[in-house]
């Protein structure tokens, strides 16, 4: 493993977009999560002697400030913050849940598979924003509501993936010496086809990671994710869209921090896919 | 005494869209304690199917009938849990190519000594240590540094001693190889074939050898089976089968193994003809159309092995 680890760091290094691209990452993050001490406004004061002011350093409100007069750094960074964890958040759910899921129907097989695969399609077919409209129709409007939708369906491509990567496994020799070794079901899957995986399965979910934050922007703007007075980028940008002519900054601001994050997050899983596909290099 | 391995009827068959596909047909044979059998035939004679069926490894979609019992205990329709208990620990299997064989991303190690955390229920610590020294004792040398290394950095003989030590590990009563050398050069095969005997030697077990060239096997079996298109032809002790075999094919199948001293050939002697189809229905003895000694009985009437248990052949008409 590490050998294969240390092969793919190496042409991660040789990738200067690749490197950039996480560079960006990382400094996005730390911003997102360290930047509100660096200026005393909250996300929630409201600054009457300054609304919908442009950006200035010498009020202390570095991005301007919306309609009501909040400070957009602070807000646009408690947005970011929501991005990013649900990003990892739907990720984490789609690792643990999907690549188990996937490594169990594809190597059990047989029925097992079927029915396992038959739920996988039931769900994907489900549409995802009736979905979530509906259950915030019974449930009411709450950001944990908004983490169990997302949780909910981000893990089913990756069981897919992992599904076909342990069909082909299976055949492998290894996996017929290992049960000639005596080795049970659960050790083989766990021990002997899941770390064979890995490589498709990092891939997935660095690439999975925008593609939720894009989701969840989507859901905010659309008025059914984050709700006032909590932040997100995509309710932001709905704001902004309103302010477009008069303050454009409400608009480019958190449709910037946006941009940034998933065009390097893309960038980022491209390069990781590249620096992992053993059969190319 | 309970035989170590006892196939009794064992039929194999595969559903194929062209019909039944027969590997393996009415198959019997016994391994007692501490015997090393080879088993020879060409490829596609069923001969790893009948381990593999042992083992539990068949496909998915082979339908098996017959008996196969390990110690007395049937393995046929066993669970997995109990096939668990005796694969990898009394009955141990070296596949035929040890570069895949091994799985890529776990250390030597930690392979091996899996087979002992899992079967022995030792500790990781104690099983590293036992795993040394069965590298040791299949002379890979510096075994302490091959242990943190990946199959990728051994080579192919390494790896197959590594298989070999693998399977050794739990003192098996009965190990199967098939074709343990195939896959490698020839001053490998010897040293294999020489770890097979010393392990054999020193632990008692019984030993199945499973190849296509009888010369490998001669020097090490005790008695072999010839199997033919699915079917046991021959059986014999090693010395009696080698000297004066008596079913046709064996014949064909010795004058095939060139010699040191004889006369220098021209071209190698070969056996005309291919062997049958598996699903092709078998009334008539399988080797008849490729034999020189059939005769009209031979085409209708399919012989039965027969003799006693220290010498039979399925042949109408055998050899002297």
């Amino acid at each position: 493993m590490s050998v294969l680890l240390d092969d793919a760091i190496r042409r991660l290094r040789a990738s200067p977009a690749a490197i950039f691209a996480l560079f960006i990452i990382v400094a996005v993050v730390m911003i997102a999560l360290l930047g509100p001490w660096l200026n005393p406004n909250s996300t929630q004061t409201l600054d009457w002697l300054h609304v919908a002011a442009a950006p200035t350093f010498q009020s202390a409100h570095w991005f301007g400030t919306d309609r009501l007069g909040r400070d957009l750094y602070v807000r646009t960074l408690a947005g970011a913050r929501v991005s990013i964890a649900i990003g990892l958040v739907a990720s984490t759910i789609s690792i643990l849940v999907g690549v188990s899921y996937g490594a169990i129907a594809g190597y059990i097989g047989g029925r097992t598979d079927h029915l396992m695969m038959r739920i996988i399609e039931i769900l994907s077919g489900l549409p995802l924003i009736f979905f979530v409209i509906f259950l915030t129709v019974i449930f009411g409007r709450s950001e944990s509501l908004l983490f169990i939708s997302i949780g909910a369906v981000g893990w089913l491509t990756m069981a897919r993936i992992v599904r076909g990567q342990t069909l082909s496994i299976r055949q492998q020799e290894f996996i017929a010496a290992a049960v000639a070794g005596g080795a049970g079901t659960g050790r083989i899957i766990a021990k002997h086809v899941i770390p064979n995986v890995i490589g498709p399965v990092i891939v997935y979910a660095t690439l999975t990671v925008p593609q939720i934050i894009l989701f969840e922007s989507f859901l905010s703007f659309l008025g059914l994710g984050i709700q006032e007075p909590g932040a997100s980028l995509g309710s932001l940008i709905a704001e902004g869209v309103g302010e477009m002519e008069a303050a454009p900054w409400m608009l480019l601001v958190p449709g910037g921090f946006l941009a940034v994050l998933l065009l390097c997050l893309n960038i980022f899983g491209d390069g990781l896919r590249d620096a992992l596909d053993v059969k190319e290099a | 005494m309970v035989a170590t391995l006892s196939v009794d009827n064992l039929n194999i068959r595969f559903a194929h869209r062209t019909g039944m596909l027969e590997a393996v047909a009415g198959a019997s044979l016994r391994i007692e304690p501490q015997e090393c059998v080879g088993i020879v035939g060409e490829s596609g004679s069923g001969k790893t199917q009948l381990f593999l069926a042992a083992m539990g490894l068949l496909a998915g979609v082979a339908q098996v009938s017959g008996s196969i019992r390990f110690a007395g205990n049937e393995l046929l329709g066993a669970k997995a849990a109990a096939l668990n208990r005796v694969r990898g620990s009394k009955l141990t299997m070296v596949f035929q190519d040890p570069m895949t064989s091994l799985t890529p991303h776990l250390r030597i190690g930690t392979q091996l000594a899996e087979v002992l955390v899992s079967h022995a229920g030792q500790s990781w610590k104690e099983a590293r240590g036992a795993a040394e020294s069965m590298l040791e004792h299949v002379r890979i040398p510096d075994p302490k540094r091959r242990l943190q290394q990946y199959p990728y950095e051994l080579s192919g003989g390494m790896r197959q001693r590594v298989m070999l030590a693998m399977s050794l590990l739990c003192k098996p009563d009965l190990l199967i190889a098939d074709e343990p050398t195939t896959a490698l050069d020839v001053t490998l095969q010897a040293q294999i074939m020489e770890l097979l005997r010393a392990a054999r030697g020193e632990t008692g077990m019984a030993l199945a050898l499973i190849s296509h060239d009888l010369g490998v096997i001669a020097g090490l079996a005790d008695r072999i089976l010839v199997m033919y298109a699915g079917r046991i032809v021959e059986n014999a002790s090693a010395a009696e089968l080698l000297l004066r075999p008596r079913h046709p094919y064996t014949a064909e199948l010795l004058k095939c193994v060139p010699s040191l001293s004889g006369p220098r050939l021209a071209r190698m002697p070969t056996l005309a003809g291919q062997p049958p189809q598996p699903g092709e229905a078998l009334q008539a003895c399988p080797f008849a159309p490729r034999c020189s000694r059939a005769a009209d009985r031979c085409r209708v009437e399919r012989p039965a092995l027969a003799g006693s248990s220290m010498s039979q052949v399925a042949c109408h008409f055998p050899l002297p």
